[in-house]
Order: structure tokens, then sequence, then C-alpha cells
């Protein structure tokens, strides 16, 4: 059986795993809450993340990084904006169509600056997020039970982890307390609704795809130059198709979001560490723990453990009518 | 003719609500509005009328900025005032009440009434006035809503308050209706009009939009009538008459009342007995309903909508089971089976108008002849071999149909959602009809359909019972059940109240009955 020791790893890399999840996730959540499905958070997050590393790499400052993979990931989320606000086109395709620009614009560009095959150079030092180490975390740490989970799983992340965790009560009071956060959700359930009122649906669904792109930086961010030492190409490796899912799962609220990308953060983590798991009576392949986030998905689209009624106006384009 | 000006009265006091000066409005070749002037006075409920297409709806989303007119200017209380978008409409303390309302259905009702208006960046400070501002609004308008109900928990008459609470929560001194009772009951109606007089006599001035004539009898000060984009008159409603103004809307006389010869019924077409019908979520529907309509017969039935009627339609024409007996000419119909579906009874020879034309009754993208030939497309004069359909053959049926029914334009190649909603409900009576069957079952033949296509509509259905068919006839419109059925059979919680003989009763008693007030009682 698992120890205690090993639990406490376990957990701390669900954590690390879930960040860029939560990110994402949230970073989808305010853009389809306005109304603008987003199945480009792969390719925002992607081009975040080499753009970060790129930018770190060639500066010396992970600060710097974050800013270049936030601004790359903004100009995507823009193009998107542009596709399916100002222009009305198809949000499904512009999302698949900003992935593919992002997979091969990240290997060229790569490749081209810096010749090893599509990968950054290996980020050392100021260059990184480097882990914090909470207060006492060294003192506390012998403490049975309670000391490890402070020193180990909550202490010892780097910057983004507590920024991700500290973004969902933020999101969640964003939206149901504040003018803004009442516009965005009406502007996602009837677009109309907000049009007669006398404000602007364009501006508020910009806004919020805006967010999506400074989301989807940080996570693109947080995967090369905090979770990794450097960009490798294809990184994201489906995470934020996953996230899309964890999204559905928390049936597009905060604070589920938070538990659901946890939940897929486990799962994540345990796929790593154990190649299968053996119940005695049954082995449970590594590819079942890998596939489970989108077989949850699909049971609870399904309607099996409660509906999730995505936004209304979610995928339509405004058109004003009379 | 009656269009004697009313400014000569009024120019003398205060300053008109709303005058609009030669507004044109032109879609490419279409001219929506030609020169429209009128002037409205303040403190009045103002009516405007005209036949769908005739430019209604332009003309108020001019004066709410959603279009910019081409010509023209619109005066607000004396000052000439630009209104190129909401934001300006609303600031000139215009308000205005969709005919399809513009409400967060997840949202509660203070939610809705603070969007767009509300205080400061943070809900708590907007909401905690809104409900104050509620709450006064309420007591001095009969505008009573719970505040904190989600607007898809309410009734469609309540959701109509909350648009009118949202109007005047933004301070609104002109109030626009556009069609505002195609979705209430009589009573819900009957309400709004007291709610707008309260309104009116508190100084408030209201633009009413119908195409309804009893609704401008009994509610406006004058009207205004408009065809084909422009104003023919505007009269004082004291001095007209509905036949009057049916006259100037559709540019000829109108007969308002139907007209048709006592029922000659034969024998029983249809009985039903103890019909029964649970939705999806297992909520009975139909509890136990039986009635018979003979050959030569319309038998109406009235209610408040969602009182079963649909289900009741929907069962008879094949598309919803249930468990009972329905017998067609004393043979019994599966229910349950394989021979419960549309296209089986229409074989068995009932035709089904259905309550909604544009979900269940057109496919909206489709051509008018493909729509023509829908539920009969296996008809052996629709083929041209064991697998090709002739589709000319289909085109110029279509294109007869259109002739017989006078559907305009007569483009059989037109898309259904290109035609105007009468054109529309005439394309499916039309398809239904002319198949001869010998039970037309028909829901809300009329909503939504201008006034001259009632007319036809009306009189299509009186000739198929004198042909010897039976009719069901399904309406919410207690004036249409009135004048077109020989029976009236009330609905009320999926239940028959009692029936009634239309020149022995009255709207008083027909309304307690869909009320659920018990026959005896009423």
């Amino acid at each position: 059986m698992m120890d205690f020791a090993a639990l406490i790893q376990l957990l701390d890399s669900t954590v690390r795993l879930a960040t860029p999840l939560l990110l994402a996730c949230l970073a989808g959540l305010y853009s389809e809450r306005s109304g603008v499905f987003d199945i480009g958070l792969e390719g925002k997050m992607l081009i975040a993340a080499f753009a970060s590393a790129a930018a770190a790499a060639a500066t010396g400052s992970v600060w710097l990084g974050l800013l270049a993979g936030i601004f790359a990931s903004l100009m995507l989320a823009g193009l998107h904006g542009l596709a399916s606000i100002t222009f009305r086109g198809n949000q499904l395709i512009s999302g698949v169509a900003i992935n593919f620009l992002a997979s091969g614009l990240t290997v060229l560009l790569g490749q081209k600056w810096f010749g090893l095959g599509g990968r950054t150079p290996s980020l050392e030092g100021a260059a990184r997020f480097e882990p914090i180490t909470l207060p006492f975390a060294g003192s506390l740490a012998p403490v049975p039970v309670l000391g490890p989970i402070y020193s180990e799983l909550i202490s010892g992340h780097s910057i983004l982890v507590y920024v991700a965790i500290a973004l969902v009560p933020a999101s969640a009071w964003l939206l149901y307390r504040t003018r803004f956060g009442l516009r965005l959700r009406a502007v996602g359930e009837n677009p109309a609704a907000v049009d007669t009122a006398g404000v602007s649906v364009t501006g508020i669904r910009y806004a919020a795809v805006a967010i999506t792109g400074i989301l989807c930086g940080l996570a693109g961010a947080y995967l090369s130059t905090a979770l990794a030492a450097g960009f490798g190409r294809e990184m994201t490796a489906g995470k934020g198709f996953i996230a899309l899912a964890a999204l559905i799962f928390a049936k597009w609220r905060p604070w589920y979001a938070l538990a659901a990308c946890m939940l897929f953060g486990l799962l994540e983590a345990v796929s790593i560490r154990y190649q299968s798991i053996d119940l005695g009576f049954v082995m449970i392949p590594v590819q079942f723990t890998q596939a489970l986030p989108y077989i949850l998905t699909v049971v609870i689209l399904a309607g099996f453990i409660g509906k999730a009624v995505p936004p209304r106006a979610g995928g339509e384009p405004y058109v004003k009518e009379r | 003719m009656g269009g004697a000006d009313i400014s000569g009265r009024q120019a003398s006091a205060a300053p008109f609500a709303i005058e609009l000066r030669g507004i044109s409005k032109a879609f490419g070749p279409v001219q929506a509005n030609k020169d429209i002037s009128i002037q409205v006075a303040k403190g009045s409920i103002h009516g405007i009328i005209g036949e769908n297409g005739a430019g209604k709806s332009t003309l108020m989303s001019i004066l709410y900025g959603f279009y910019k007119a081409d010509a023209g200017e619109i005066v607000i209380d004396g000052r000439v005032t630009s209104i190129p978008d909401s934001q300006s409409a609303i600031r000139a303390g215009i308000g205005m009440v969709f005919q399809h309302f513009k409400l967060v259905q997840n949202f509660t009702v203070l939610e809705n009434v603070i969007l767009g208006a509300e205080e400061g960046g943070m809900l708590a400070p907007s909401l905690a006035k809104a409900r104050k501002v509620l709450a006064d609004l309420a007591r001095e308008y009969e505008l009573d809503v719970d505040p904190d109900a989600l607007i898809e928990d309410l009734s469609v008459g309540h959701q109509q308050r909350v648009e009118i609470l949202k109007a005047l929560y933004r301070q609104a001194d002109i109030l626009i209706l556009d069609e505002p009772t195609g979705v209430l009951t009589p009573a819900e109606a009957d309400h709004l009009f007291r709610i707008l007089k309260g309104l009116r006599d508190q100084g408030k001035t209201i633009i009413l939009i119908t195409h309804k004539l009893r609704e401008i009898m009994e509610t406006t000060d004058t009207v205004s009538v408009m065809r084909r984009g422009t104003m023919v008159a505007t009269v004082r409603t004291a001095e007209t008459s509905p036949e009057e103004l049916a006259e100037l809307m559709v540019g000829r006389k109108v007969l308002l009342q139907v007209e048709k010869k006592p029922a000659t019924p034969g024998q029983t077409v249809l009985e039903v007995e103890n019909l029964r019908v649970r939705d999806p979520q297992g909520v009975e529907r139909l509890k136990g309903i039986s009635l018979t309509i003979r050959a030569g017969e319309i038998l109406g039935i009235a209610g408040v909508a969602g009182n079963g009627q649909s289900e009741l339609l929907e069962v008879l024409g094949g598309i919803a089971r249930g468990t009972g007996t329905i017998r067609l000419n004393g043979r019994e119909l599966d229910l349950t089976g394989r021979h419960s579906d549309g296209q089986s009874r229409r074989a068995d020879g009932i035709a089904h108008v259905p309550e909604d034309r544009q979900v269940l009754g057109l496919i909206m993208d489709f051509t008018a002849w493909e729509n023509v030939a829908f539920g009969y497309h296996h008809a052996p004069e629709y083929q041209k071999s064991a697998l090709l359909m002739d589709n000319d053959a289909i085109r110029a049926d279509c294109e007869k149909k259109m002739a017989t029914f006078d559907v305009r334009p007569p483009i059989p190649t037109l898309a259904a959602k290109n035609f105007s909603g009468g054109n529309q409900q005439k394309i499916v009576v039309a398809r239904e009809i002319e198949r001869n069957p010998d039970l037309l079952l028909v829901g809300q033949p009329t909503r939504g359909v201008d006034i001259g296509a009632i007319e036809f509509i009306h009189k299509q259905i009186v000739a198929l019972r004198d042909a010897g068919k039976a009719v069901l006839l399904v309406s919410v419109e207690l004036d249409e059940i009135m004048s077109l059925a020989d029976r009236i059979a009330v609905m009320f919680d999926g239940r028959i109240m009692g029936e009634r003989l239309p020149d022995q009763t009255n709207e008083r008693e027909l309304g307690l009955l869909m009320a659920g007030v018990s026959g005896e009682a009423a």
C-alpha cells in the first residue's frame, strides 16, 4: 500500500500538473461564458510556452519571458476575436486554425532561431520560475502529518501555482459580484438583452477573449519556464483539450473548475507515477487513467451527473436583429 | 375619412412626447418606411396598427436606434433628437418592450433589471436599489413580480412585466410595446392593459404596436394606421370603428365576422375516450380526455396555453404517444405501436396544421415546394420512379396551391423563411387541406398572421367543414374559437372542464372555465 510520504508526493505533483490545466480552464471560462467558444486554448498555450522560453533564453529574465508569452497568446486571442466576433466566422474553425498555426509557427521559429530541432535552449537560474519556500516550511517539516503537508504540498511551488489558485476566488468574485461579470454572463446567454440595454456586445466579448489570452499566456509560460526548463515541440500535448474537458466537467464555474482540474491533474500524476495499477483482481492499464478525463467529460455531457448546460448563446456570432 | 388631424386640439398644450417628421427608410429596393410623420401626445396611449410587413417594426427600430433613417427627424419633447444607438434611445427616455423578450433566462428578475443600468462596478448597491425601486413600482402599477425569481421560472405574462420594469427602472417616459399580447392569455392581456392605463394616468406615453383591432379599440386614445410603408391615417379611437380601421389597414373592405351557415353534423368521425399522455419527465399532461367530433362540424378547444392542448394535438397527430382509445370513422387507431406516427395518421386521413409552424410545420431553410411535399412525399403523384421523386410535379403542384391559397409571392423556389408569417401559414394550410382529410387538426391557425390572411384561412376551415369534414380547432384566441367553432370544449390542467355552444355562452363563462372554475359553479 501507499505510504504517507508517497501520497504527499503524489498530491504535490498533482498540484504541479493541475496548474496549467487550471489556468487554461479559467481562460476558457471567460471566453465561453461570453459566448465565444474556444478550442484554441491548446494553440495559445503552445505559442505562449514557446515565446516565454525563447524570450527567457534570450534575455535571461523569466519575467520578460512571461510578458512575451502573454503577448504571443494575446495576439492569437485577438485573431480569434477578429474571426469570431468582428467577422462572425465559425468559432470552431477559427480555433482549429489557431491550433495549427501555433503548432507550425513554434517549430518553424524555434528551428530558425535556435537550431535545436524546435527546442529552445535549457533555462537556468533567473530564466526560470523557481519554487518559493513559504515561511517556516523548514522548521515545521518535522511536525507529524501537518508538517509534510505544509512544507511539501503547500510550500515549494512556483509563483504561478499560487497565482492560478488565487485566480479561482478572484474569477468567482468578478463573475458574480461585479458589473463586468454580470454583463459577461449575460452576453453569453442572451446578447440581445445586453445590446438592447445599450451595452456593446462586441466590447464585452473582446474583453473576455483578451482575458482568455492573458490566462493562456500564464499557462504556457508555466509549462516551459516553471514545470520544464525550456520549450519542446508540441509540449502542451493536449493539455488545452483536457482543460476544455475540465471546463465542461466544471459546468463553466470557477470553483468547480478548481475541483475538475485537480481531479484531472491527479489522474495525470497517477498515470506518470504508476504504469498500471494492480487492484489485485484486475489490472488497470495506464491508458485507461489517461483517457479517464475524456470519459468523465462524456459522462457529464450525457447528463448522468447533473446536466452541464453550456452558455446558451455560445458558438453563435451575434447579429443584431430588429 | 376620419383622418381629422388631432394636432389642432393638442397644439396649444404641451409639446408632443414624440413627433416623427418625414421618416424614410429603404432596405435595398424595398421602401420599408415612406415619409412617415406622426405626433404622439404626452400622456396618451397611441396605437400603431398595420398588417405584417407594413413597416411598423422598422419604424420602431428607428426610434430605438437599431436602424438609422435615410431621411426625416425625430423630435422628443419638442427637441430634435438623434438616436444613433439604443443607449441614446434610453437616454432620451424611450423604453421598448419587444415582442420576443430580451431577457437572460437564467438570471434573476433583479439582475435582468439592472443589466446595463448598473451603478458603479460592484453589483450589490445596484441590486439593493433595484429591489427598492421594484417594490415601489409594484405598489404603484400592479407590476408585482418576485425580484429573486429566475426568468425561466416565470410565466410569459410575468416575463413581460419584467420587460416593462426594465424600461421604468431606466426612467422611460415613453414606452413602446411591440405586439405585447401575442403570447398572453386573455386575463394576462387585461392585466397588461390595466397596467398601461395606470402608466398613462401617471403621465407616461405609451405606443402600442399591434395588429389586433380589439386591443386598439379598447385601450388606445389615438391610432395611426400603416399600410405598405406609409402612414395612411391617424384618427381618434373614439371616432372610428374596427371596420374602418381594418379597411384602412388592408386597403379594401374586410369581413371581421366569419360568415358561416349553421352546421349540419353527420356521422361521428372522431371518438376519443379516456386519452392520457405523459411528457418525457413523467408528468401527466392529458388526464383522461374524452370527446367526439362529427362530420361537418368544428370543435373548438379553448384554454390558456399549456393546459394540454398541444399534447392533444400531438397525440392525435401521431407525434406523441399515449394511452386510451382513438377511433376514426369507427376504426381504432394505434396509440403506442408501429402505426402511431405522423405518416400513419396522414394515411388514416388525419391532416395536421401544427401550432408552431416554424418548428413543426415547415423547414424554414427549405424551399416552398419542398415544404409543400413534406409528409406527403410518398404520394404516388410525386414519384417519377421507384427511387426518384418527380420534383417538377411537386413544383407544379406547389404553384397550383400557391395560386389557390393566394400565397405571396407565388414563387415555389423561395425558402420558407422568406415568406411572411401569414404566407408561411397559408403554405402549411394549403398542404394539409388540399389532401382532403376526414379530420383536420388545426393549432393556433392565425398566430402571427395578418388580418387579410386570417380572413382567408378562416374561410378555408369553414369550407372544409361545409364539405362534410371534421375539424378540431385549438386556439388561445377566444374570439377565433367563438366565431369559428360549432361546439366549444374548454381545457384546463389536462382535462375538459366543460362543453358549450357558442351562441349559448359568453367570454366570461368561458374565461372562468379556462381558469379551472368548474362548469356548475360558472
